[in-house]
């Protein structure tokens, strides 16, 4: 949305925003609870905030993707200011937290737990404030780009509502359709993160890098079962109120396992708690459930209510006291530090195609720092809305139906009945099992069987006939087709890199190695995707 | 064991009404869009529903008629009992549950 705005601020007249879902109502930001970094509080500047940001990226971090993500991302947190995103306040400036990895308190956010809403909506009224220069159109589906002479001239979709076939022209493609959470059983986005982006792009000729880092959250919610949460909302909490990770046996362990002592603050990175958690789970000390516990009952009532006021009630109808009772966490896939290959203007390897947000790869490197996400949606989004309406006033070359065929005949074509929904939990158990934080050689070779005799299953023509309207079972199947190219690019990435770097831990090569500070570019080769 | 015992109104517009019924193991603490997303992986993956964050509540698409009131089938809780349910009846038929919910603005003419 931000690069919908941009790109119709610097003059591009008919921007085409397209969803598949409902506009700005899915993908990640809606979800994300927590808050966002910038550094934007007195004495702060974007080069302390890049410092971290590097230092999180255990090496791995493109330098000048990351300086545009903090200096471009503090001006889009004012600029979200001004359009009264309502940040919380203190004193005369923004409420902030220093989430771990930071060097201070830089994360603003919006109360309570609103965050990502907050800023989905804002965008959402200011597209809408551009008016007839940006047209949106939600539930399309988009299952390829058209690549004429090598260049991205537009798209081919699946309209969901009609079940009808589009073709779509376009002189400037953004790709902004998030990461792959979906490959995996417990995740913490919408179910329309397939990585799709990733998958259309590859086709279409572009490089992936960074595919084998995927975070996982560590304190994702396990137990008891909750309704109408997200199950990140335990992060807030940490950085408000601190709060306790403990074991089965109700005893502190991130420091057994590489961590320091919390103290009941919240200062254990992303990477290294996931691993203190699952090491604690398998030496046989876990929860009843296989995760941890999270404990505030040393935190008094009204400090709770004070720090979550309406949260409260809502575990309280979940029948969840914290003063009383501790709840059950444990890692969950959160988001992909990989993604498309682009310059600092956000181009890919592919001409009229970009990228922005989480879809970019490079800009977090190994490990992303926490609150690092919605700041490159809002800074990347800004970029390529700049270079795509740059793009779209040189002109492009004509659209070449011809060129759009073969999409169009996949869309077309009918298949036999198969259970799709099946056949995708099927893809996320395996990425669960063996494509976790942990990985072994044996492990990713069995993943790679695993998915090849499911690409076999899945064949090459989606289920039944075209033009039924909101049919599941047929987009689950265009859906299969892209996550199992994004499962495999994982898969292959993580059996190249033997070594273990921030979110890639192998536990058969635990040492990071000084020879493996370099990102792994993947391209597509035969359909098959391998390392470039 | 118990078991909830879903009425699902199926079809598109303009045909017959029918509920399909599926009888599914009770888990308590189940959404009943935990129950609808269980029964496409295990027995019907063409029954067709609308949702896209799971169970935030945050995308606001899994509107629906449980026993003939608006629910989000995010946060309504899975019962032991019979549960029937409808597609919206003031927005036009897509499918089964799913209606046509995108603002005018946002739609394809």
């Amino acid at each position: 949305m931000y690069a919908a705005i941009e790109a119709a601020r610097q003059g591009a007249g008919s921007v085409l925003l397209l969803d598949r879902s409902l506009i700005g109502r899915g993908g990640a930001t809606v979800m994300a609870q927590m808050t966002v970094a910038a550094a934007v509080g007195p004495g702060d500047d974007w080069r302390h905030h890049l410092a971290d940001t590097l230092a999180a990226g255990r090496g791995l971090c493109d330098p000048e993707l990351a300086a545009l993500l903090c200096e471009v991302g503090a001006e889009c947190i004012l600029e979200m200011d001004r359009w009264k995103v309502g940040w919380a306040r203190a004193g005369n400036g923004f409420a902030s937290v220093q989430a771990p990895g930071h060097d201070r308190a830089r994360c603003v956010y919006v109360d309570f737990l609103s965050t990502g809403p907050a800023v989905s909506k804002t965008l959402r009224a200011q597209v809408q404030r551009v008016g007839d220069a940006i047209r949106r159109v939600g539930e399309v589906l988009v299952t390829d780009l058209v690549v004429q002479q090598g260049r991205v001239t537009g798209a081919v979709a699946l309209h969901v509502a009609s079940g009808a076939a589009l073709t779509i022209a376009a002189p400037a493609t953004i790709i902004a359709t998030g990461g792959l959470t979906r490959l995996y059983a417990r995740n913490s986005a919408s179910a329309n993160m397939s990585g799709d982006g990733y998958a259309l792009a590859m086709r279409a000729g572009a490089t992936l890098l960074d595919m084998e880092f995927v975070q996982f959250f560590p304190i994702g919610h396990l137990a008891p079962r909750l309704i109408g949460m997200d199950p990140i909302m335990w992060d807030p909490f940490r950085y408000k109120l601190g709060g306790r990770l403990l074991n089965g046996a109700m005893q502190e362990f991130v420091e057994r396992w590489g961590g320091d002592a919390e103290n009941g603050t919240y200062s254990t990175t992303r990477d290294l708690a996931t691993y203190a958690i699952t090491k604690e789970v398998e030496a046989g000390r876990g929860s009843p459930n296989g995760g941890a516990w999270l404990s505030f009952t040393h935190v008094p009532a009204a400090e709770l209510r004070a720090a979550f006021g309406p949260v409260i009630d809502r575990l309280a109808a979940n029948g969840i006291d914290l003063t009383r009772d501790c709840i059950e966490v444990s890692p969950i896939a959160h988001y992909h530090m990989g993604g498309v290959r682009v310059d600092t203007a956000m181009r890919t390897d592919v001409p009229g195609l970009l990228a922005a947000g989480e879809a970019v790869g490079g800009a977090n490197g190994a490990n992303r720092l926490s609150g690092n996400a919605i700041t490159e949606a809002l800074a990347f989004g800004r970029l390529a809305g700049a270079e795509a309406a740059r793009q779209a006033a040189e002109g492009a070359p004509g659209f070449d139906l011809a060129a759009a065929r073969p999409a169009l005949a996949l869309l077309a074509s009918e298949g036999p009945a198969q259970n799709t929904a099946a056949l995708v939990a099927r893809l996320q158990h395996i990425m669960s099992a063996d494509v976790g934080p942990f990985r072994t050689a044996a492990g990713l070779a069995r993943a790679a069987t695993a998915l090849a005799a499911l690409r076999g299953e899945v064949g090459t023509t989606p289920p039944a006939a075209p033009g039924l309207a909101h049919d599941l079972a047929r987009m689950d199947w265009l859906d299969l087709r892209q996550m199992l190219l994004v499962a495999e690019s994982v898969v292959v990435a993580a059996t190249a890199r033997t070594e273990s770097r921030g979110a890639h831990q192998r536990e058969d090569f635990p040492e990071m190695s000084p020879n493996w500070e370099r990102n792994l570019p993947l391209r597509l080769s035969a359909g098959v995707p391998e390392l470039a | 064991m118990p078991t909830t015992t879903l009425h699902i109104r199926r079809g598109g517009p303009g045909e017959p009404p029918r509920h399909d019924v599926f009888e599914l193991a009770f888990e308590p603490g189940e959404s009943v869009l935990d129950a609808l997303r269980r029964l496409r992986i295990g027995t019907d993956p063409t029954l067709a529903f609308r949702y896209a964050c799971l169970n935030a509540n945050a995308c606001k698409e899994c509107m629906m008629l449980l026993d003939g009131k608006v629910i989000y089938a995010c946060t309504a809780r899975l019962e032991a009992r019979d549960m029937r349910l409808d597609p919206l009846p003031n927005k036009t038929l897509l499918r089964d549950l799913a209606t046509v919910i995108a603002p005018p603005d946002e739609r394809l003419e």
